[in-house]
Formats: C-alpha cells, sequence, structure tokens
C-alpha cells in the first residue's frame, strides 16, 4: 500500500497556487482588495478568518465556482491557468445518498464519462481506512467515515491542488484530529489551501497561514504576527512552541491594531 | 397483524353495513347489502370485467402521457430559464380549468371512444407530476452541483447523474397523487358520453335501477385504483431505496 501511495505521488509534479490583484466582492460590498498571494508547490496553506469575511467565497473563486471579481488573477506558479487540476472538499461531505461509498469516490469518472477503476478505488478506500464500508450508503456511516470517503474521493480525482472548506469542523474533536493526521499523510506532495476559522487547526496543520481579515491581508510571520512554529506537519497537539503560536495568533485576531500597523 | 388490520377493517365495516340494511329493511335499489352486491359481481364477471378493462386501459394510458408530459415540462422549465415564462402559464391554465367542465368538449373533439378519457386522465395528472418533479429540479443541493462542476462536469453529466436522482423523491410524491387521482379523469370522461367503461356501466346500471350492479362496478373501480396505487408506490419505493434510509421515521 506505501508502494501505490508513493506511485502516485511521483505521478504528477507538485504546482503552485499565485493569486494577483485579489479583490473579493459580496454583490456590491468589496470585503478584500488588492491582496496577493502565493502557496508554494506541495505545500498546506491555512486560509484563517472570522466567519464572513470571505473565506469560502475566495476558496469557490479559486476553485472556479464563482468567476473572479475584477482584475484578480488566479495563476499556477508558472503563471498558467489553473483549470482541472483542482479538487475540492467542503465542510459537509457531498456525498450523494444514492451511491454507495465506493461509487461515491468513483463519482469524478463516472460525471466525466471516463472508465471507472474500482480496485484504485477500493485501494484509496483502504487508506482512508474505511475499505469495509465500500458498500455502505452515507445514511449508514457516521460522520467520521462520512468524511474519510469524501476524503477517498477527493484523492481520487488525483488533482495537485486541493482545496478544502473546513472540512473537519463539522466533527468531534477525537475524530477530527484523526482526520486531519489522515489528511497530512495522504495529501503530502499536493498543494493544499484549507479554510478554517480554528487557529489551532491552523497551526497543527499549515505550512503557511494567511490571515483573512478585510480590507487587508496578513501572511502570519510579518512583523506583527506569529509565526508558524517549525517541524513536520501534523504537529504534535501538546507541543509548547504549537500552543505559545496559539496564544500569540489569538491576540493577533482580538487585537484590531495589530493590523492597522502592518498596513 | 398489520397485513390483517385493514381485511378486519373492511370486513367489519362490511359487517354492519350488511345487518343495518337488514336491520332497516332498505330497499334494494337504494342500498343493497354487500352480499348481494358480491353475488351480482360474481354473476355478471365476464361483462364487468371487460368494461374495467377499458377503464384499466384509460387510467393507464393516461397516468404514461402524463408522467411523460409533465416530465417533459419539468426538465424544460428547469433547464431552460426563458422556456419557463412560457410554460408556467400553460401550467396554471391547465389546472384553472376545471377538467371536468373540459369533458364534454374533449368528448366532441375526439369521439366516444377511448382518447377523450386518456386526455381527461392525462390533463388531471399533467398538473401534479410537472410541479412535483419541477420542485424537485430545482431544489438540488448545491453542493453536489459545485462538487461535480470542480469535477470537470457537463451539465448533462450533472443532471443525469445528480439532479435527476435527486429529484426522484420529490418526482414520486407526484405521481402517488397521479395515481390516485387518475381514475377520476377517466370515469369522468365515461359518465359524458361513451360505449364502454366501469363509469358507462355503472351509469346504465343506474338507469336500470341495477343498484347492486353498479355497486359491484364501484368496487371492482375502487380495487383497481387501490391496485395501481399500491404497484406504483412499490415500483417507486424500490428505486429510491435510499430514501426510507434517510427517514429515521421509516423503520419496518
Amino acid at each position: 500500500m506505501i508502494d501505490t501511495s508513493t506511485n502516485h505521488a511521483a505521478s504528477y509534479r507538485p504546482i503552485g497556487l499565485s493569486v494577483r490583484n485579489g479583490r473579493l466582492a459580496w454583490g456590491e460590498t468589496v470585503l478584500l482588495k488588492d491582496f496577493s498571494f502565493d502557496v508554494k508547490p506541495g505545500s498546506w496553506t491555512c486560509l484563517l478568518g472570522e466567519s464572513g469575511v470571505g473565506k469560502s467565497t475566495l476558496l469557490r473563486t479559486i476553485a472556479g465556482l464563482i468567476e473572479p471579481t475584477g482584475p484578480t488573477e488566479i495563476l499556477d506558479h508558472e503563471g498558467c491557468a489553473l483549470r482541472d487540476r483542482v479538487a475540492y472538499m467542503a465542510q459537509q461531505d457531498l456525498l450523494l445518498p444514492w451511491l454507495s461509498a465506493i461509487d461515491n469516490v468513483m463519482l469524478g469518472a463516472r460525471l466525466r464519462g471516463e472508465a471507472v477503476d474500482g480496485d484504485h478505488a477500493r485501494d484509496i478506500l483502504a487508506r482512508t481506512g474505511v475499505a469495509e464500508r465500500a458498500n455502505a450508503r452515507p445514511a449508514e456511516m457516521s460522520g467520521g467515515e462520512r468524511q474519510r470517503v469524501a476524503l477517498a474521493r477527493t484523492l481520487m480525482e488525483e488533482c495537485p491542488i486541493v482545496l478544502m472548506d473546513e472540512p473537519f469542523s463539522a466533527l468531534d474533536a477525537i475524530t477530527r484530529t484523526r482526520l486531519q493526521d489522515l489528511a497530512v499523510n495522504l495529501l503530502a506532495h499536493r498543494t493544499v489551501l484549507m479554510v478554517t476559522h480554528d487557529p489551532f487547526e491552523a497551526l497543527r496543520l499549515a505550512d503557511d497561514v494567511i490571515i483573512l481579515r478585510g480590507p487587508v491581508l496578513d501572511h502570519v510571520g510579518s512583523p506583527n504576527m506569529p509565526i508558524v512554529p517549525p517541524g513536520t506537519v501534523p504537529r504534535d497537539p501538546t507541543d509548547p512552541t504549537l500552543r505559545d503560536a496559539h496564544q500569540a495568533i489569538m491576540h493577533a485576531l482580538a487585537d484590531p491594531t495589530v493590523t492597522e500597523k502592518t498596513v | 397483524m398489520s397485513f390483517l388490520r385493514p381485511i378486519i377493517v373492511l370486513g367489519g365495516l362490511l359487517a354492519i353495513w350488511q345487518t343495518a340494511v337488514s336491520a332497516f329493511e332498505i330497499a334494494p335499489f337504494i342500498l343493497p347489502g354487500p352480499l348481494s352486491v358480491i353475488s351480482v359481481a360474481f354473476e355478471r364477471t365476464d361483462i364487468i370485467a371487460r368494461h374495467a378493462l377499458v377503464t384499466l386501459s384509460e387510467i393507464l394510458l393516461g397516468l404514461l402521457f402524463g408522467t411523460l408530459f409533465g416530465s417533459a415540462s419539468a426538465l424544460v422549465m428547469a433547464y431552460f430559464r426563458g422556456a419557463r415564462a412560457w410554460v408556467l402559464p400553460v401550467l396554471v391554465v391547465s389546472q384553472a380549468v376545471p377538467v371536468f367542465a373540459l369533458a364534454p368538449v374533449l368528448v366532441l373533439w375526439f369521439g366516444y371512444g377511448m382518447a377523450p378519457k386518456v386526455a381527461m386522465a392525462t390533463l388531471i395528472i399533467y398538473f401534479p407530476v410537472t410541479a412535483a418533479f419541477y420542485d424537485g429540479l430545482r431544489r438540488t443541493e448545491v453542493g453536489w452541483i459545485d462538487l461535480a462542476r470542480t469535477m470537470g462536469a457537463s451539465k448533462a453529466a450533472i443532471l443525469y447523474h445528480i439532479r435527476l436522482p435527486a429529484a426522484l423523491p420529490a418526482f414520486s410524491s407526484g405521481l402517488r397523487v397521479a395515481a390516485a387521482v387518475a381514475p377520476i379523469g377517466a370515469v369522468v370522461g365515461e359518465w359524458v358520453g361513451s360505449s364502454a367503461g366501469l363509469g358507462y356501466y355503472m351509469l346504465l346500471m343506474n338507469g336500470r335501477v341495477q343498484t347492486a350492479a353498479m355497486f359491484a362496478a364501484l368496487f371492482v373501480l375502487a380495487l383497481m385504483a387501490v391496485a395501481i396505487y399500491f404497484v406504483i408506490d412499490r415500483i417507486l419505493r424500490r428505486l429510491i431505496d435510499w430514501q426510507n434510509e434517510l427517514d429515521p421515521a421509516v423503520h419496518d
């Protein structure tokens, strides 16, 4: 099983993500303007911010579900358009209730009219730890199992960029930690941009954290922002440096003047 | 027990009916007892079966056409924004004009045969099917469609793999209503003008004061309506077995 995962990791080159001249609007209201950021190839980046700040809108724009507003450019690290290289995972598992777990995993191929690879799908279900649930319908599964199947479906897409919109926020704390670890392992070598409102989750998983707070955007690590602790992800939740970073980021989030100074 | 319950209820009602007829000495041309109705039904099995077959065909054809037209209209409305403005008035008018008032016109146009009855049944079915299916198509979970779009799915693939199956529960409630009202269309058509069918036979027997035969035809009609509903319900349940899993209240 380890062999297959290495093979898949090697089957594509990691690509980066670059947003230039960004503008986010909700109707007439401009949420965020003149922002740019890069996501390094093969890295895990978290977008952090309060609800309603436009995190999901930004992610959906990058996913190609919303037309970019005004001058916004969304490119890979070489300046090419992203099309068809992005997989999307939402907060809800979005499993189709009439399909079994394995059929849900193979949904993408079916929708594109491609041949479905049942063995590969089974293998991915095994890697996400729900092999024995392959023929179960979503209604028969627990929330954790369903999100594991959703993760398997995301992996099955074989896209070098994975966008995640709070994929673990509806889970209980223990299941959430397990799924975070699993996602980090299985999505290694892929470029991940994950939206979250949980600073601790961001610090535990991310190589880079970006804080969305209208009308500007902060990179963690800028002069007034705490930096992401060193070490490989997923970081140990009991690690004191992680706790310190968490405390610092909470202070920064609660204190509006920090942003003012950065501008 | 759940199987016996309707039989007990039905048997009880028949017993009360028979007792009432005997006790109050009701004239048989006003209300015949269930025993005489049953005996007439057995005496005239052939003739009643022949008329029943006509009515059954009308109902089934009406269901078929009504479902086809209804589904087509719902799809057109769901997929073509411009078309909605054109189809919606037709839908509303098809309901605003009482089907009963249309019956004589339909008989005038299509003659005394099966065609006007099928048209009546189709008209009566068209609205519940269209309305329910359209509603189902419109309410597809947005997240599913988003997911499919990020997977590079075409509009047709999204329709076939996601929106159609997602709309099936709504469609099936429309079809259940349709199955229940379809016999009305057929029988009203037969009353207005025909030479065959259970509706025709009932009118004929009414005119000849053969009330027991009328009741026999009525029972066959009711039995047929229940059977059609039951069969359609079974098919739909099998087709969308996943819906029962979603509803925790349904656990037989």
